[in-house]
């Protein structure tokens, strides 16, 4: 548990209902300033929904979600979705990548740059006329553009639209674009969905430079195994909307109720490797949950 | 038609060719044998006015033999023999012109339907002559497509160049320049436009509406208190702004074609309210006798000058003409247009702009990174309709007479086919838009009821050649190779080798 580490976000009993529909149920967790947190949990367990709640693109319908960012603290089921990313420095991805696919790659990243480039140009008017002040940070934003670029080694095609770069170089641009905005907390929805065995091993690397260099929490959705296992700290389950399971990856790995949860889906793509190889051993009757849900 | 090997000779079965022919034909008939060949007439026959019907059938006959030709030579365009179809398509727009037909519809649908169908075998013809591949082909058009931005580079100026000096030219008489002022307004408008629907991708139907208040507050501000051109087109303007602020605040939820239908209505909003609140607008009857531009308020463009003031002839020393205030109306909305081109090119470098981009292409995604989407929203109306409301002003001032009938939907619909046919977010391609959609029908206005049908026939037609307009093509507003970045083939290259090396 990650009791003795900073906090950087705390879930309080978060329940997200849609009508009749309970999708998260109770959730609390805690995810720790510069560590890797993963979310994992069977299709439809509610991951996403959490995500969204989170980045407010849904408000809890009960619960807290308290940021704490340079020793202020923000509640994010207060906030507005924008203000979230901007104030409380929560930047996120998407399951299905959403670029601006028909701009550059290099623009993407200075959108993300929005809000500190729109001050320098004093809400456009110093920037019409190109005064200084805004032309310096037009320039100091396009270095960290260059920066990230050369980090997910794009830089040769930073003017191509983003909508031409093969799938995995748009996965890692959108991770950048995220960086650009200077986040306290990285969310990742699936980042290694579609990838290969190597494209999801610079994934890794990846986001862990981003853990210990930049100094960013990450939060990740993630089905597969090898990404989760090898680089989390801390991993959380869910299943039907409820946390079944929180821990480091072995603990998480060795919980029967995991494994339950898992074993329930006959034939799952979802059911990982790791798991499996310990399922062999330990397959109870009886404790296949029903199926066809999901 | 259902062939297993497009391009060969297996369509040309005489039976098949017989059987779709005469199907063609018969669906001519019977569209036009009720609708062309009956006509109802009023005979006066002495005792009173009796409603007799007439008969065309010559006209029926040859619409229906044109569309059975015209149907032939689409088989053989199919069956891979472009030749006889360019032949046949330019026989029959010569023949119709030739051979005196049964009124004057004919000739033009034939010239219309054989010159297409010429074009379509030439089309034929170029893509059966090159060896080259579908990926080839895209690569050589995208070199096309960058060739011609890189000329456009060079266009813009040129053409700016000319409407600089084209009042001067010997061409230029006094309609000549009508027309232009005309066509340039409505560049003005669809650069304006432009920027809510090409940069910030929001449909708005009711642009109009902008123009609208533009107008009327220059004409109420001018006669209400008498202030001068100079110091109303600003204010237009912003009034225009709030009116933009007006409508975007219960819009901004709005998305697609939930948006366009909610500013459709907002522009029937304004013209409704124009028309029915007649102390102020002076409803239907509008505002008349509108001032007149001063010449930068050191002159007057009349024959005499008001007590206390030069007029334009006199301060020059030249003869009087009414072709000063002409020419130098066009030359003001000239600078306007190109102020609003200039701001527009300006403000996509800047981070709003790019915002707007940003929030066309993906307004979750946009959220997502902190950025406040009413407020990008909020500027991209209030800013096209400030435009809009400058045009307000030039339109109000040019006329003299205002009345809400200048601004019905149809004027939004034009606008904003302007910026469709350019293609999003072209500069270039507003202005070529606006010399086909403005220029074309005020120059064929001899075709009379027919250039409805022409314009409309046009848009059918790039709609079905150039989907995403005129001009599509987008040059990225910031590049960190400068012109002369590495190709993909190249960057492949070079990643292959260095692949090899490790």
């Amino acid at each position: 548990m990650a009791s003795d580490k900073t906090p950087l976000l705390e879930v309080e009993h978060l329940t997200m209902r849609f009508g009749g529909l309970v999708a998260v149920d109770d959730v609390s967790f805690v995810a720790a300033d510069r560590e890797i947190t993963a979310i994992i949990g069977p299709n439809g367990a509610g991951k996403t929904t959490v995500f969204n709640c989170l980045t407010g693109f849904y408000k809890p319908t009960v619960g807290m979600l308290r940021m704490t960012r340079n020793g202020s603290e923000f509640l994010l089921e207060r906030m507005e979705g924008h203000a979230i990313a901007r104030v409380a420095g929560v930047a996120r991805t998407f399951q299905n990548i959403r670029l601006f696919a028909n701009m550059s790659v290099l623009e993407n990243l200075l959108v993300a740059q929005h809000n500190k480039l729109q001050l320098a140009s004093a809400f456009s008017l110093a920037g019409v006329f190109g005064f200084k002040g805004y032309r310096k940070a037009e320039r100091e934003a396009i270095d960290q553009a260059r920066y990230w670029l050369d980090r997910i080694n794009l830089l040769a095609r930073a003017d191509f639209s983003a909508g031409n770069l093969p799938y995995g170089d748009q996965r890692r641009l959108e991770i950048a674009r995220a960086m650009c905005t200077g986040p306290a907390m990285l969310c990742l929805d699936e980042p290694a969905a579609g990838l290969n065995p190597r494209e999801s091993g610079d994934l890794n690397e990846l986001l862990t430079f981003i853990r210990d260099e930049h100094k960013t929490g990450v939060l990740l959705i993630e089905h597969d195994m090898s990404v989760v296992m090898k680089i989390s700290d801390h991993v959380v389950v869910l299943d039907y909307g409820r946390k079944i399971s929180d821990g480091s990856p072995a603990e998480v790995r060795a919980d029967p109720a995991v494994i339950r949860a898992y074993l329930g889906e006959e034939e799952d793509e979802d059911l990982p490797d790791e798991i499996a190889a310990d399922l062999a051993g330990k397959q109870e009757a009886g404790t296949a949950r029903p199926e066809g849900q999901g | 038609m259902r062939s297993e090997t497009p391009g060969a000779f297996s369509d040309l079965d005489p039976r098949t060719i017989l059987k779709e022919v005469g199907f063609a034909g018969l669906v001519a008939l019977g569209l036009t044998f009720a609708m062309v060949g009956l006509r109802t007439v009023d005979s006066n026959t002495g005792d009173g006015a009796v409603l007799g019907i007439d008969t065309r059938f010559a006209d029926v006959a040859w619409t229906v033999a044109l569309v059975m030709v015209g149907r032939f030579l689409l088989i053989l365009d199919r069956a891979g023999l472009p030749i006889p179809v360019i032949l046949g398509g330019i026989a029959m727009a010569v023949v119709t012109q030739v051979i005196p037909m049964p009124g004057t519809v004919l000739p033009v649908f034939g010239l219309i339907g054989g010159g297409v169908l010429a074009l379509k075998g030439v089309l034929t013809l170029v893509r059966h002559r090159s060896k080259l591949t579908a990926q080839e082909r895209d690569e050589a058009m995208d070199r096309a497509g960058q060739r011609f931005q890189k000329l456009s580079r060079y266009l813009g100026p040129a053409l700016a160049a000319f409407a600089i000096v084209m009042p001067f030219l010997p061409f230029a008489d006094r309609q000549v320049i009508d027309i232009a002022t005309l066509i340039l307004t409505y560049v003005m408008l669809g650069w304006g436009l432009n920027i809510v629907v090409g940069l910030a991708g929001l449909l708005d139907l009711g642009y109009v509406a902008f123009y609208a208040i533009g107008a009327y507050s220059y004409a109420l501000l001018a006669q209400t208190f008498g202030f001068s051109f100079w110091l109303c087109l600003p204010l237009a303007g912003i009034l225009s702004a709030f009116g933009g602020l007006m409508l975007g605040f219960p819009v901004l939820r709005l998305r697609g074609d939930y948006l366009a239908i909610v500013t459709l209505g907002f522009g029937e909003m304004v013209r409704i309210i124009l028309l029915n609140w007649y102390k102020v607008t002076g409803g239907p009857d509008g505002i008349s006798g509108i001032p007149r531009p001063s010449f930068f308020g050191f002159a007057d463009f009349a024959r005499h000058a008001p007590p206390g003031s030069t007029t334009f002839h006199e301060l020059f020393g030249l003869e009087y003409d009414t072709l000063y205030r002409v020419i130098f109306l066009y030359y003001l909305i000239l600078a306007l247009a190109l102020l609003v081109n200039f701001v527009t090119m300006r403000v996509r470098r800047l981070p709003i702009g790019r915002a707007w981009e940003a929030l066309r292409e993906d307004d979750i995604a946009c959220q997502s990174l902190g950025i406040n989407r009413t407020n990008v929203k909020l500027a991209a109306f209030t800013t096209g309709a400030m435009f809009a409301g400058f045009a307000g002003s030039f339109f109000a001032t040019r006329q003299g007479f205002i009345s809400p009938e200048s601004f019905t939907f149809i004027e939004s619909a034009i606008i904003l086919a302007i910026v469709v046919l350019g293609g999003m977010g072209s500069q270039l391609g507003v202005v070529f838009a606006s010399i086909i959609l403005i220029g074309m029908p005020e120059w064929f206005r001899d075709l009379e009821q027919y250039r409805m049908l022409a314009f409309g026939g046009g848009m059918v037609l790039i709609m079905i050649w150039r989907p995403r307009g005129l001009l599509a093509h987008r040059d990225p507003t910031v590049l960190l190779h400068g012109r002369g970045g590495p190709a993909e083939s190249e960057i492949r290259a070079e990643q292959q080798a260095a692949e090899a090396a490790s």
